[in-house]
């Protein structure tokens, strides 16, 4: 009872600054992070889970790459897209980059909206991200198709090193599965701020429990990690 | 229960502890986030200028070292400000900030071992299936 007042949000303990606070707030029998909420702090470990999800794709990329005697395929024309009579290298990858990072900037947006409680502006703003979500996803669709009828597959491709197409599927197909569930994820959230559940308080369908306006800033969590990813994944696969 | 209590009344306490911090001007991390807009338009601007520069240098076709440092470069500074700026990163206590931001250094120790292992694979395919194709 003392100790769930002690520790409740809202009042962080005053601590030194650097490790000293950290090792303040780590050590002894207590809540480790303060002032974050239970669903932020758990959602930043769920990414850091994923995040050695990905890592780990982008490891046996990297492995896979480096230990073939086969030259890789080259990467700059494997994407390029004909345009207007000429060959334009990459130019779909920057496309769908540049969606992507687009989403992320109406999703902060929306976060802000949300803190200052202005549901309309939130809801569409979300849902303006989610269209933009659903547009890059659509891109990947194309972008499969097109290699899949040039011939690449899981074993081999007619360019160069087998193991290409094994990591090219993995990889975006695993980012791909999460950007959809991102946008799923993000349909649900605005429909519950467009209807207004966070200011009257209503249940939700699946936990039962009320939610906040924080609850925008945990979904803008995950999307922006999704973004991220694609950050390193246009490094690394595509650029390198 | 009290914990439960804590919960329920968490925004209108941030409000007011917010006040509190403003009135007796103490730092204090805050999960009350409001930022100006201008900010994330910024940051907006900075990640699309930061993407055309790394397209660039594949549309320029650089290479060897230069493409290879430019490309991580410019890749840090985007994973930098998303993470920093977009999930708001740089306004979490200390605590959050460690606990996340170091597990994924751990990666390169891994990144490291496999470097020496897909080498020694590559070298073992090259002793026993000759140089290249």
């Amino acid at each position: 009872m003392t100790e769930a007042t002690v520790t409740h949000i809202g009042q962080a303990a005053p601590r030194p600054a650097g490790l000293q606070g950290i090792a303040a707030d780590w050590s002894s029998d207590q809540r480790a992070f303060k002032n974050v909420s239970w669903g932020k702090a758990m959602m930043w470990i769920f990414l850091l889970s994923d995040t050695f999800i990905f890592g780990c794709f982008l490891l046996s990329y990297m492995t896979a790459r480096i230990s073939t005697r086969v030259p890789w395929p080259n990467p700059s024309e494997v994407f390029a897209l004909h345009i207007g009579g000429s060959d334009i290298p990459l130019i779909l990858i920057a496309i769908m980059t540049f969606v992507l990072i687009s989403s992320s900037g109406t999703m902060a947006m929306a976060v802000n909206f949300g803190y200052r409680r202005d549901r309309r502006k939130t809801a569409i703003l979300m849902l303006l991200t989610a269209a933009l979500g659903a547009t890059f996803v659509g891109m990947q669709a194309f972008e499969w198709t097109k290699l899949i009828t040039e011939g690449v597959r899981p074993w081999g491709n007619p360019w160069g090193a087998a193991q290409f197409g094994s990591s090219f599927f993995m990889i975006t197909g695993f980012h791909g599965t999460h950007v959809t569930i991102g946008v799923i994820f993000l349909i649900i959230v605005a429909r519950k701020v467009w209807r207004g559940d966070f200011d009257i308080g209503r249940r939700g369908f699946f936990t039962s429990r009320t939610g906040r306006y924080e609850n925008v800033e945990i979904m803008g969590l995950y999307w922006h990690f999704v973004d991220l990813v694609w950050v390193f994944i246009f490094a690394f696969f595509y650029l390198w | 229960m009290a914990e439960a209590t804590a919960n329920g009344l968490g925004q209108h306490q941030l409000h007011v502890a917010h006040a509190h911090d403003a009135a007796t001007g103490v730092a204090h991390a805050e999960v009350h986030q409001e930022h100006p807009i201008k900010l994330y338009l910024v940051v907006w601007a900075w990640l699309f200028i930061l993407s055309t520069c790394s397209y660039l240098v594949d549309y320029f076709g650089l290479h060897g070292y230069l493409r290879w440092s430019l490309i991580l470069i410019f890749m840090m500074l985007k994973a930098g400000l998303i993470v920093a700026v977009f999930m708001h990163m740089a306004w979490e206590r200390l605590a959050l900030m460690y606990a996340i931001i170091l597990p994924p250094i751990l990666v390169l120790v891994f990144v490291t071992m496999m470097v020496f292992e897909a080498d020694y694979t590559l070298l073992t395919r090259m002793v026993f299936f000759g140089a290249g194709p």
